[in-house]
């Protein structure tokens, strides 16, 4: 399992958990991120926030907070 | 058309048959075209206001199909009706308090998934619900192909197709609504979420716990489900009307489950799930979009800078080579005109009544009109960059400098526009969702040198410092910058104990503009500057003016004046002397007004204006005057609308006396500092 901003572009995976506080989880269900949902992310440089795709919304986190997401990495 | 629409925690409406016209409501997500459809069906027969005490714009208005008229409401776009936001909190009480005759929710047919969450939570309150499903030509162009009338059989509740960019379906739609009204869809009931059921014992208890003591409207079900989802705002209302023992009872419930917020969600999904599998005939196939390929460009960490300074260029141009000449052209004809017309009319009415008109109101009416050119192309701007989606890239590529204030990328568009002119970058802070944010972006929005401050440099700064002027306006911008990230971070993190809003956005899909939503927005928002702001500042105006004149008539002795001397010990920390203390009291009605203030108190014209100045006074003083009148209490244009955006006099009045401190401050640091190297 590995935080969500370590993911690469292209890799896929299965939302696992948050450790973000309770507000925040609310707009990221909202938004589509609940545990089970499929991430594809499609913009990671490293630093800087990124863009996943999550059931076909493009959504853009800060960094800070996608370290706060736990995913399980698809295997390809 | 009542009863019959029966979710289980339904009360009955009253039967009678209502005198007022049927009250519908719009509802949906942000970026699924509810403007488009709103404007469709409205037209120019609508009402922009605020949302009673919230800064949320309220748009509702009226139209008529087949001689029946209806009444639309436009609820805050939002993608939950949990109380994450103040629009969260508008749109599910203005369904359960109002009550309207049917609720339009507006979902997008190209990402059915996500859009179908907010009807989730909809089908849930006791209002009856139409599905209006649009951008059905984008889900077409993405190769899906989704059947209306299978997902109305899955979901409970009509499902009309509709395309709001090309005004296909919407007269159906407007049928349905009325087939609602007239009670024919009553056999239909919604099929609603359901939770696990091991937290469906958790809602069973606390809904025999808060039994009898919900208070109205709400449904005790639904109040049951957002005590789950650990909504506060519920959670508030619960603890006043629950005797403290029921309270306590509900918390032990509430504190064992305090994962069924993502359960509910997901139970959400689940029911979403079920429809979008039974509707969706054909599912999308694996084709780049267009918005992967520009996002490439326009999300780029270095590209995308790239990108953002050639569109601000543009606006930049666009305000210098048609806002200027239009402001200034307005100020002659127009204003100069009504002056002339006036002092022509009032020849022989006493002086105070003629300068009254002419100086004070004709004044406060010049300084709205000359705005409205640069006003007009920023909401222009504006509106045309959050249409074609691109505002969400701005906000993306930025939001690493933001960080430094503890804000984020949706702060900097509107602290950008400030640059043009600080009431539109007030103005603009709605786009920033979370409170916080847009206050902190409000109060340091008018540390932005804007133009009539740069208009005050330009003449000042050659005058003081010839061939180096340019390096000292430059010096000048970028001290600014210095001020405004230093205030940032320190009010984030004096008042807001150095939070950061989290950064979650939805990047949506790159699209044409809609010529007649951005002309609609700038028609609304002009209007409303007028109305609000202008009439502020119009009473400012000729407040100034009379402080101008009283007691005897003549500036030079008037109350204005005789206050300039009365802080002028201040001014002299700054290097000031009294008539310079005046000037920068002076540029409260409008900044440029400095120079002409001097400009009286030397008895000068501008030229020879210019070489009194540097004969009076050293550069260090100079230098110190442009400091402080760059940062200097904000303009009254901008006073009126920070206290309309703020809604509080509290901060208002904080921001002044902010400013105020740091003008004075930085005055009188940088005058003995130029003093110490020889200035």
């Amino acid at each position: 399992m590995v935080s969500l901003s370590q993911l690469l572009v292209n890799e896929k995976g299965t939302i696992h958990s948050f450790t973000i506080g309770r507000s925040e989880t609310n707009r990221l269900a909202s938004l589509g991120l609940t545990p089970g949902a499929q991430v594809d992310m499609t913009q990671n440089y490293g630093r800087g926030p990124l863009i996943v795709i999550v059931r076909g919304t493009r959504v853009a986190l800060g960094r800070g907070e996608a370290a706060q997401i736990f995913v399980e990495r698809n295997s390809s | 058309m009542s009863d019959c629409h029966t979710t289980p925690s339904v009360s009955s409406r009253p039967l009678a048959v209502r005198e007022k016209l049927p009250l519908i409501a719009l509802a949906g997500q942000p970026n699924v075209g509810k403007s488009t459809l709103f404007n469709l069906l409205t037209g120019l027969n609508q009402h922009v206001g605020n949302w009673p005490g919230k800064t949320v714009e309220r748009r509702e208005g009226k139209f008529t199909l087949d001689d029946h008229q209806y009444k639309l409401v436009d609820l805050p776009g939002t993608y939950s009706l949990t109380a994450n936001s103040p629009e969260e909190v508008i749109a599910r009480e203005f369904i359960l308090r109002e009550q309207p005759d049917v609720v339009v929710a507006l979902v997008n047919a190209s990402n059915l998934e996500r859009s179908l969450y907010l009807v989730a939570e909809l089908v849930t309150l006791p209002a009856p619900v139409v599905v209006a499903l649009n951008m059905m030509d984008v889900a077409a162009q993405e190769g899906l192909c989704i059947e209306p009338k299978v997902l109305e059989a899955a979901l409970g509740v009509p499902v009309i197709p509709i395309t709001a960019t090309r005004a296909a379906g919407t007269q159906g739609l407007i049928h349905v609504i009325q087939e609602t009204l007239d009670g024919q869809h009553c056999l239909m009931t919604p099929r609603l979420p359901e939770i696990r059921s091991d937290h469906r014992l958790a809602l069973d208890e606390i809904l025999h716990q808060i039994d009898g003591c919900v208070p109205s409207p709400y449904p005790p079900e639904w109040v049951a489900l957002k005590l789950l989802e650990g909504d506060a705002e519920i959670a508030r209302t619960m603890q006043n009307s629950l005797p403290a023992e029921k309270w306590d009872a509900v918390n032990i419930v509430l504190r064992q489950h305090d994962d069924a917020l993502l359960a509910v969600a997901s139970g959400r999904y689940e029911w979403i799930g079920r429809m979008v599998r039974a509707a969706v005939v054909q599912p999308r196939m694996g084709q780049i979009s267009w918005t992967k390929r520009l996002d490439e460009w326009a999300a780029h960490p270095f590209w995308g800078l790239c990108i953002l300074a050639g569109i601000l260029g543009v606006v930049f141009w666009l305000t210098f080579t048609i806002g200027s000449p239009a402001q200034a052209w307005l100020d002659i004809k127009v204003v100069g005109g009504l002056s002339t017309l006036a002092n022509q009319v009032l020849a022989n009415a006493p002086f105070w009544i003629r300068g009254l008109v002419v100086d004070g109101v004709l004044g406060g009416v010049g300084a709205v009109i000359t705005f409205l050119p640069i006003m007009v192309i920023f909401f222009a701007v504006f509106g045309l960059l959050e249409d074609t989606g691109y505002m969400a890239r701005a906000a993306y590529v930025m939001d690493n400098m933001m960080h430094l204030m503890g804000l984020h990328g949706r702060s900097f568009l509107p602290l950008f526009l400030g640059f043009g002119c600080n009431v539109p970058a007030i103005l603009g802070t709605r786009v920033i969702d979370s409170k916080p944010a847009r206050l902190l972006t409000t109060l340091i929005a008018p540390l932005v040198p804007c133009t009539a401050r740069m208009a005050v440099v330009a003449f000042l700064a050659p005058a003081f410092f010839g061939p180096k002027a340019i390096l000292v306006s430059w010096g000048l911008v970028l001290f600014s910058m210095l001020i405004l990230i230093l205030s940032g971070s320190l009010l984030n993190k004096l008042i807001f104990n150095g939070q950061r809003s989290a950064f979650i956005m939805e990047m949506p899909l790159y699209h044409l503009p809609n010529s007649r939503t951005i002309g609609l927005l700038v028609w609304q928002r002009t209007l409303s500057f007028i109305q609000k702001a202008g009439t502020n500042i119009l009473a400012m105006a000729v407040v100034i003016w009379v402080l101008s004149v009283l007691p005897g008539g003549n500036f030079q002795t008037s109350y204005l004046v005789q206050f300039g001397k009365l802080v002028e010990p201040v001014g002299r920390w700054m290097g000031f002397d009294w008539r310079l203390t005046v000037a920068l009291i002076t540029s409260f009605p409008a900044k440029e007004n400095a120079i002409a203030t001097l400009g009286v108190l030397f008895g000068n014209n501008p030229q020879g204006l210019v070489q009194t100045l540097t004969s009076t006074y050293s550069p260090a003083t100079g230098l110190s005057f442009l400091v402080v009148t760059m940062l200097f209490i904000p303009c009254m244009a901008t006073v009126a609308v920070i206290r309309q955006e703020t809604n509080s006099w509290g901060w208002t009045l904080f921001n002044l006396a902010f400013m105020l401190m740091v003008s004075i401050a930085a005055g009188t640091g940088v005058y003995h500092l130029a003093l110490a190297v020889g200035l």
